[in-house]
């Protein structure tokens, strides 16, 4: 399948992803010959074939609801970008 | 001898037997970085003072006989785990000023044991990649030829280690990533089962991929290094709870009747030559050792690069989806948030990693699901369903680690699938879960190194070193060095 470039503009908007004027198009070539490459995988049948999405056996971990340390305030915000001291601090949301 | 240049296990006797002091290894690791690594450039971080204030503590612990297996010996860590107090770039500008509140598990066992933190290495960014061009910061080079890619996404950990900058190191497998430069540099590397070691701390790219492992110079030494960071983590819930065994005690056991298992599908015509001699003679090697060598198939080899690129791109779209300028790292200011979402991101992440977003994405976005990301989970079972298949007959399996010798830098750059193409044989290792690594086993015509892959069972560490450990004493292409 080739993707279009007002796909790729679709795409990059889910991903959060600015993209120049340039690079639409460059990635809709990109991403075609890579979609492209996988869709080798429809010649296989796998109508009854369960998918894995771990691959050892594991099941629920639970843990105990104690409640432990957690990382002190200061330390958590000492590498955001803006903070007033106690909270992150984003631009506006609401109008 | 130069002590950079020996092993953990060869340092650790010197050291406990007083001959040696921390100090004059410590030395002898950042004289070779001051005269190499300006060709090499395999750090992101050179913590040299840290190294030096640990050289003490090392020392007194040595003095008084409290030593483990890693006091005192500098290891260099891969800079995509968290080390508490000191830069975590993942050789992304998105992170490049990130100083990591917390400590791995896997490096908090590390420096918990008084090594000595050499520095953070290079990586693809986000350990996207199988060359580490994609560094947003520099491009390592081969120590073997300063022209050549190290491999990726380590390529940083395996040149400090190949090129002497350390005595071992740390990196991390998804599909290759520790193992495809460990070949494409003529060391050892180890991509354990997964669940084996905890990846708590590692920055996330593929989580049901991803896998710390050692980089060192002989197998020996990655059987100690596995001794020190395997092991069951409760704040890795993914970590697997069974017991570790004493790696060390594979070393040295001979192989007669092992039954090792040549994948049919893997030894494929217009495969590069010097690397299918290589190995031919490496199987012969293992026979002669007493091994039998069955071929055995692994039918869906031709659809790991497929089924990984949807599944690790998918899982790479949403643990990016974290770099959002709020937390910590870089910020691209913007009159509202979505914006200042658009742009941090955009400016933050190289192209590699926004083809790999884009097209996970893609992957996951309503109406396209059940077509690529659920179809990649069930060849991934097809994968894994081979893999259970041939270990019924076999004990083994060997394979190249990587279908050529270094390649060129900039020689794959431009053309992203081409570069994929380099791990089609160490991907499908990572989508079954099933422990690998790769030895030196041999050198190409333009004397670039050639790795041997051993594949083993779901927790068969113990029987691959015990392989490779056979294979490596029985031959000499370990104690090669770059001459740089």
């Amino acid at each position: 399948m080739k993707l279009s470039n007002d796909e790729v503009i679709h795409i990059s908007r889910l991903s959060r992803l600015a993209l120049s004027g340039d690079d639409t198009g460059l990635y809709a070539t990109q991403l075609s010959s890579i979609i492209e490459y996988v869709e080798l995988l429809n010649n296989l049948d796998t109508t009854s074939i369960e998918p894995t999405s771990h691959i050892i056996p594991l099941d629920n971990v639970m843990v105990e609801d104690i409640p432990g340390k957690s990382l002190p305030r200061e330390d958590a915000l000492r590498n955001a970008p803006d903070s007033n001291g106690r909270f992150y601090r984003v631009p506006k949301i609401i109008e | 001898m130069k002590l950079n240049e020996m092993t953990i296990l060869g340092l650790r006797k010197l050291l406990d037997k007083r001959e040696v002091t921390v100090r004059e290894v410590v030395d002898d690791v950042y004289g070779r970085i001051d005269s190499v690594e300006d060709r090499v450039k395999a750090f992101i971080t050179i913590t040299r003072e840290e190294a030096y204030k640990n050289t003490e503590r090392a020392q007194e612990a040595i003095d008084s006989g409290r030593a483990s297996l890693l006091t005192g010996i500098p290891i260099a860590i891969k800079d995509n785990m968290c080390t508490k107090g000191i830069l975590t770039t993942c050789a992304s500008q998105i992170l490049h000023n990130f100083v990591p509140p917390y400590e791995s598990t896997v490096t908090g066992k590390l420096r918990g044991q008084d090594c000595v933190l050499v520095g953070k290495t290079n990586l693809d960014e986000f350990a996207m990649g199988s060359s580490t061009e994609n560094s947003s910061f520099h491009t390592t080079r081969n120590p073997w030829n300063l022209d050549c890619v190290p491999g990726g996404s380590s390529g940083g950990s395996v040149a400090a280690v190949a090129a002497g900058e350390c005595i071992a190191a740390v990196g991390s497998d998804t599909g290759g990533s520790i193992r495809q430069p460990a070949s494409l540099c003529g060391i050892v590397g180890l991509k354990p089962t997964y669940g084996r070691v905890s990846r708590y701390g590692l920055v996330a790219f593929a989580s049901s991929l991803d896998q710390i492992g050692p980089i060192t110079k002989d197998v020996a030494d990655a059987a100690a290094m596995m001794n020190v960071i395997a092991g069951h983590d409760p704040l890795d819930s993914t970590s697997a709870p069974v017991a570790s065994p004493d790696f060390m005690a594979a070393l040295g056991r001979d192989i007669k009747g092992l039954r090792i298992g040549i994948p049919r599908e893997y030894f494929i015509e217009g495969m590069d030559q010097d690397v299918e001699k290589s190995v031919r003679d490496a199987i012969k090697k293992l026979e002669d050792l007493g091994a039998r060598a069955v071929e055995v198939s692994l039918p869906h080899t031709q659809y790991a690069i497929a089924t990984y690129y949807i599944l690790a791109t998918s899982e790479a779209s949403s643990n990016l989806a974290r770099y959002d300028g709020v937390k910590y790292g870089l910020r691209e200011p913007a009159k509202d948030l979505i914006d200042m979402y658009m742009n941090t991101r955009a400016k933050g992440f190289g192209a590699e990693v926004k083809r790999r977003i884009m097209l996970g994405t893609y992957a996951l976005s309503s109406g396209y699901y059940d077509a690529y990301y659920k179809k990649g989970q069930q060849v991934r079972t097809l994968i894994k369903n081979d893999f259970d298949s041939a270990f019924r007959d076999v004990d083994v399996i060997v394979t190249p680690t990587a279908p050529t010798g270094a390649f060129r830098i900039g020689e794959k750059a431009t053309d992203p699938l081409q570069m994929y193409l380099s791990d089609i044989f160490t991907i499908s290792v990572n989508l079954a879960g099933v422990p690998g690594i790769s030895v030196p086993c041999g050198f190409t015509r333009e004397g670039l190194p050639v790795g041997l892959q051993i594949i083993g069972k779901h927790f068969g560490e113990e029987t691959i070193l015990q392989a490779a450990h056979a294979f490596e004493q029985s031959t000499e292409w370990h104690l090669r060095r770059p001459s740089l």
